[in-house]
């Protein structure tokens, strides 16, 4: 009987979790792959892992930043899978850089103001395309999901120096890539 | 409303990086750009396609489906085309026996019959031999 009740608890727990940051993972898988079904597919794949080892967690990071580490594990295996199988018929639907930057919040904006927008975020999907796997991650915890140095340092298993030095890196690489806009 | 007013994370030095205002509301922009298609794709129904079945995709299997039965009757004709062989060498085989042992037989025949020639052809039997041998010379004194 309690341990029906723990469970039912554990349960309602974890679905607070999912509902609480399903939204931020799939942001994080989508920015990083441009592909909304194998963005659907992982965040679907990292809520299966983390309820599987829900009861394994210790709470010595945060939710978020342990939801995180398992989606960055699952897209690195998920890339490792297909480059050796490279001679598999893959099919990928990642959407290209402008149709990406068609997506722009309906605010208070003039034509113009969306149209330099859009110029705009093109030349960052563009400089993040040409990013390292790991200062693309970087620069999308930081300035997608705006995590701090230290979170992001937690997440990846990286120094905080580490971090920073990518974060500065992938900076300098969106900054030359808009400076070359002009 | 400047984009960048939104973020408080972007203010300039908030993690050491100094950053102009041109890239700040780039960035910015990209942020809200990538919050806006995240949240209307988790909102869409997701569609479920079948993957696409490609000639190419189907051409291996015809190649190897057409590879195992032409392997499966050429290998049933070979073997059909050696039991014939086999049985004419078999055939040969016996026929050259039997033509051997007709001869031996005719052989053997022959070596009797001639036997029996030599043993009908005498004049007197072995036993008298001597005595018919007198006579002759004693026929010959008389004269």
């Amino acid at each position: 009987m309690i341990d029906a009740t723990a469970e039912a608890n554990a349960a309602q727990e974890f679905d607070t979790v999912v509902a609480g940051h399903r939204m931020q993972i799939f942001r994080f898988l989508l920015a990083s792959t441009r592909d909304v079904d194998m963005a659907e597919t992982l965040t679907q794949d990292c809520f299966l892992k983390a309820h599987r080892n829900w009861s394994g967690f210790r709470g010595e990071s945060s939710v978020l930043t342990w939801l995180m580490r398992i989606a960055i594990n699952l897209q690195k295996d998920h890339w490792r899978n297909r480059r050796i199988q490279f001679w598999r018929q893959t099919r990928t639907n990642a959407v290209d850089l402008d149709e990406a930057s068609d997506w722009l919040p309906s605010g208070e904006r003039s034509a113009e103001q969306r149209m330099l927008a859009k110029e705009q975020v093109s030349h960052v999907w563009r400089a993040v395309e040409n990013l390292s796997e790991r200062q693309r991650t970087v620069f999308l915890l930081r300035y997608v999901e705006e995590l701090d140095l230290k979170e992001i340092a937690d997440v990846t298993g990286m120094g905080e120096g580490t971090v920073k030095a990518h974060l500065s890196r992938a900076l300098a690489k969106v900054r030359k890539q808009l400076g070359e806009q002009k | 409303m400047n984009p960048t007013d939104r973020n408080p994370k972007l203010s300039p030095g908030e993690d050491g990086f100094e950053m102009e205002p041109e890239l700040r509301e780039a960035i910015s922009n990209f942020k809200s750009s990538v919050d806006a298609w995240s949240e209307s794709a988790i909102s869409r129904p997701r569609e479920v396609t079948a993957p696409a079945r490609t000639a190419w995709g189907i051409a291996p299997k015809w190649v190897l489906g057409c590879a195992v039965f032409v392997c499966t009757v050429s290998g049933g004709v070979y073997q059909n085309h050696r039991q014939q062989e086999s049985a004419k060498i078999e055939a040969a085989r016996i026929a050259e026996q039997q033509r051997d042992l007709a001869a031996e037989r005719a052989k053997e025949e022959a070596e009797l019959m001639a036997r029996v020639d030599s043993d009908i052809a005498r004049q007197v039997p072995s036993a008298l031999e001597p005595l018919a041998s007198l006579m002759d010379e004693s026929q010959g004194t008389g004269n």
